[in-house]
């Protein structure tokens, strides 16, 4: 009786308690709805898919912390929205001199960084000046990733600069000094790890203390807590037990203000979670949906936007370990033994292209005359039988555990590449690995036959495209071992050292013809569209080919 | 007591060191690393070579390894490459394992309540509806995986009825203060109670996918343990004297069929870590679960060698404590141990 007599009331609590916490979170997450739609535009929740490395753009080369960065960041020149087309973004109008080694910047005037301080041609030169004289762990491809890609070496000398000087004229202008010409200045200097940074606040929190730890990098404090840059966003807090990264508007912004009063990344790495925390309201929005949700997510009423593709999908080709391959003609079979029409139809996203060559269509340079490979499977045999491979085996390598905007789904795009090359006759080893497990490291060396990547483009430059797939003769192609490997990287280089547009552009086009027809090191696949999905209520979002968009001009409506 | 103490720390000692030479060298011969992790298809030959350099990478495996436990010894266990880049090991698994212990607290509480009652239960009313009820529920707990259960779980309680967040520790946006790292403590000790309100209601769905297991096999053996009891001479004995139900219950039927329950708790206790890899990772609950799930995919050594060998410390230290607690429970143990 007694067990009746205690367990009674312990049971009404508990049901009361149930009861009243169903009730109150109930409640709760109303009175999150409604303060999610303030009437100044309110907060946007963005579900990431990673924590960010850290907030000091110079030191970050990846996607996730750029995302956060660029909203408090701005660099001397920008891109238009929804493009890559440049425009003016804290510098108003620029010129160079004729030699296209000597750039006059003209900045805004009446811009302040986060803490208060001028922006102006002295804080642009204590930039690059900062940029520029790196030293240890700081001037490593892990920190310094696109200052070493676009500029090249640091003040100690060891390796070419492209970066000269930097004079402040006066306060509204500025004078960067090139050591030569390159084609892809000023455009370069729009992305995310050139954005200008506050001196002052570089100094007080010590920007420039990285070092080497163990096995890996420690940040400054500045990097970590303090980032001050001139843009609509100002870093208010991360708070990393709960994965968030608040953002909060800055009201003394020069240009048009932010409409969200807070921004807010919520890193969530599992796609499916993404994907549920949207459709629960938990977040207003998340980048890379998988292309297999598209449909879904678009019936339910979310707005899906998908952006002009600005990537390439590749089947490379290295012919150290297989002689068979540096057979033109083997190469050639390969290209058309592969249904690309069908590929992009079966596998790739909507509104994907059939790549013709190694860059989007929208990149300068393109020619619309290159050599092209249409379904064939019978030619691709006549070729393997002239070329006397009519028995060719080829290893077919394919990364696991990863997707990538140009490659959602690996294993497809696999499965079908090998379907039509044995259809050609030609014998396929699958060879998978995970994508940070050794399929990198060993495509890297050259140590795949035929292997599935690609690449997103930086900035509109073929310089960012084949520059940098075939600029030094040390590939995953293994070019320098093709007679013609030193000829294409000195051709790339001639072409972007050429001043003329008009003259540039006619060098690429050539390149992009030889590519295609005598060199064939790859055999270009598709352009995949990346998409980037929102809840109803979010406006304003304008989606960007380079995936770089911006926040500020996006509002959040109360819903329900 | 004290020398059985003692042994057991230093086996603890021993495992540990074994551990952490097997993990570093394990690590270390897997196929690629963090420099494919950092820069991805991204960077040169060249620039490769440099970054193996400055991560120590390109030094014979043994000289790595004695930096490794140098360092290790003093709580540095280098910084993280892929997880939280840039954080150090150690301060990213401390910030990180309340998260963990809050949750698997939380699952264990659950299952406890759920399940010794419930056992009991079915034991005392065997072959009726609620044995019946639970012994299938029981299996499909067992069986069920976890990431299913959270999302059939997620779908109906997040999704359909908007009743629980779908992941996540704390909603974006809330004003939280942080004193321990448990946030539903947190908001009850800074009596916030909006932000413990919220940080609970984050906490219910992982905590109950988590406790399916726990629940299943708790049942279970206190089903099985308390039928075994039931069957006992004392037992009967006592029902036959006429005492109280209660007296029955709680001082013979429970108190004795409880030992191999509580051996149960502490090794289903051990196993959360297993568990929590999935749940922590399909409720994006940042967490030292999903920290290894990351650590693996984004091959970020020092967090998986914190993350191990602490979860390696844990477990048995778990079991430690269980082993002591015997002495507690049962007194025949204690007074064995006492007389040897």
């Amino acid at each position: 009786m007694l067990q009746l007599r205690v367990a009674r009331p312990r049971r009404i609590a508990l049901i009361g308690l149930a009861g009243a916490l169903a009730i109150s979170m109930s409640a709760c997450a109303e009175s999150q709805r409604e303060s999610g739609g303030d009437s100044d535009g309110g907060t946007l929740v963005f579900g990431a898919t990673g924590a960010p490395s850290n907030f000091d753009p110079f030191y970050a080369s990846d996607g996730e912390t750029f995302r956060v960065t660029r909203q408090m960041f701005e660099n001397l020149v920008g891109l238009k929205p929804g493009t890559a087309e440049l425009e003016p973004e804290l510098a108003k109008e620029w010129k160079s001199s004729e030699d296209g080694k000597t750039w006059t910047f003209t900045l805004q005037e009446g811009v302040k960084f986060h803490d208060g301080t001028p922006f102006n041609a002295d804080a642009v030169c204590k930039n690059f000046e900062r940029m520029y004289n790196q030293t240890g762990a700081g001037a490593t491809a892990a920190l310094s990733y696109y200052w070493i890609e676009n500029f090249g070496g640091f003040s100690d000398g060891k390796q070419p600069s492209l970066y000269k000087s930097c004079t402040a004229e006066n306060d509204s202008t500025v004078v960067l000094e090139l050591t030569r010409f390159h084609a892809g200045f000023p455009t370069l200097l729009s992305q995310d790890s050139f954005g200008m940074q506050s001196p002052a606040a570089m100094d007080e929190y010590k920007a420039n203390d990285v070092k080497a730890q163990g096995d890996s990098f420690v940040f400054s404090e500045y990097a970590r807590q303090h980032p001050t840059g001139t843009g609509p966003f100002k870093f208010s807090s991360y708070d990393e037990g709960n994965g968030t990264v608040e953002l909060v508007r800055n009201d003394e912004y020069w240009g048009e203000q932010a409409k969200l009063s807070k921004l807010i990344f919520r890193v969530i790495p599992d796609e499916t979670a993404r994907k549920q925390a949207l459709e629960a309201g938990d977040i207003d929005g998340y980048d890379f949906p998988s292309p297999s949700d598209w449909d879904a997510l678009e019936q339910a009423g979310f707005n899906l936007q998908i952006r002009d593709p600005f990537n390439i999908l590749y089947l490379g080709i290295t012919q150290k370990n297989n002689p068979a391959l540096r057979d033109l003609r083997v190469r050639q079979a390969l290209a058309y033994a592969i249904d690309r029409e069908n590929l992009v139809k079966s596998v790739m996203p909507e509104k994907a292209e059939v790549a013709k060559e190694m860059y989007p269509p929208t990149v300068d340079g393109y020619a619309d005359d290159v050599m092209e490979y249409p379904h064939d499977p019978e030619k691709a045999k006549q070729l393997l039988k002239q070329a006397g491979h009519e028995n060719l085996t080829v290893e077919l390598w394919w990364p696991t555990q990863v997707t990538r905007p140009y490659m959602p789904n690996p294993q497809a795009i696999f499965g079908a590449i090998k379907e039509d090359l044995e259809e050609a006759g030609i014998t396929v080893k699958p060879i998978s690995k995970p994508w940070a497990g050794g399929y990198i490291d060993q495509v890297e060396v050259a140590k795949a036959q035929l292997f599935l990547l690609g690449w997103t483009g930086d900035y509109n430059s073929p310089d960012n495209f084949i520059g940098t797939f075939f600029g030094t003769t040390e590939n995953q192609f293994w070019t320098s071992g093709s007679p013609w490997g030193k000829e294409l990287a000195a051709a790339l280089e001639e072409a972007a050292s050429t001043v003329d547009p008009a003259q540039r552009e006619a060098k690429y086009q050539e390149i992009n013809r030889k590519l295609m027809s005598e060199y064939l090191p790859a055999i270009p696949l598709s352009h995949s569209p990346p998409a980037i999905v929102v809840s109803p209520d979010v406006q304003g979002l304008v989606p960007s080919p380079l995936t770089k968009e911006e926040f500020a001009p996006v509002t959040v409506s109360a819903s329900e | 007591m004290l020398r059985f103490t003692v042994r057991r720390v230093l086996q603890l000692a021993l495992v540990v060191f074994v551990l952490s030479v097997l993990l570093f060298a394990w690590l270390r011969a897997l196929p690629g690393g963090p420099v494919a992790a950092i820069l991805g298809n991204r960077g040169t030959a060249e620039s490769r070579a440099q970054l193996r350099e400055a991560l120590g990478l390109d030094e014979p495996i043994f000289v790595q390894y004695l930096a490794f436990l140098g360092r290790a010894l003093t709580g540095d266990f280098g910084t993280s490459t892929g997880v939280s880049p840039g954080k150090p090991a150690t301060e990213l698994f401390l910030e990180r394992f309340p998260a963990t212990i809050e949750l698997s607290i939380a699952a264990i509480v659950l299952a406890l309540i759920a399940a010794i009652p419930l056992g009991y239960l079915a034991a005392r009313h065997r072959g009726g509806w609620l044995d019946n009820v639970g012994v299938v529920g029981s299996m499909i707990g067992i069986s069920i995986p976890i990431f299913f259960l959270a999302f059939l779980l997620k779908y109906l309680l997040s999704i359909e009825l908007g009743l629980l967040p779908t992941g996540g520790r704390q909603s974006a946006g809330i004003d939280a203060t942080r004193v321990t790292g448990f946030f539903v403590l947190d908001g009850i000790l800074t009596r916030e109670w909006d932000a413990a309100l919220d940080a609970l209601k984050h906490l219910l769905l992982p905590a109950l996918a988590l406790a399916s297991i726990p629940f299943a096999v708790i049942f279970r053996i206190t089903r099985a343990s308390v039928l075994d009891v039931l069957d006992e001479d004392y037992v009967r004995t006592a029902r036959s004297k006429g005492l109280a139900q209660w007296v029955i219950r709680d001082r013979h039927i429970l108190r004795n069929a409880m030992l191999p329950v509580v051996t149960t708790i502490g090794l289903q206790t051990g196993a959360l870590l297993s568990g929590a890899v999935l749940t922590e990772t399909v409720f994006a609950w940042h967490g030292i679960g999903e920290a290894l799930a990351l650590g693996f995919e984004r091959k970020d050594f020092p967090v998986l060698q914190v993350v191990i060998i602490a979860a390696a410390m844990a477990y048995v230290l778990v079991n430690l404590v269980v082993d002591l607690s015997y002495a507690v429970i049962d007194p025949r143990i204690r007074t064995v141990r006492k007389g040897s």
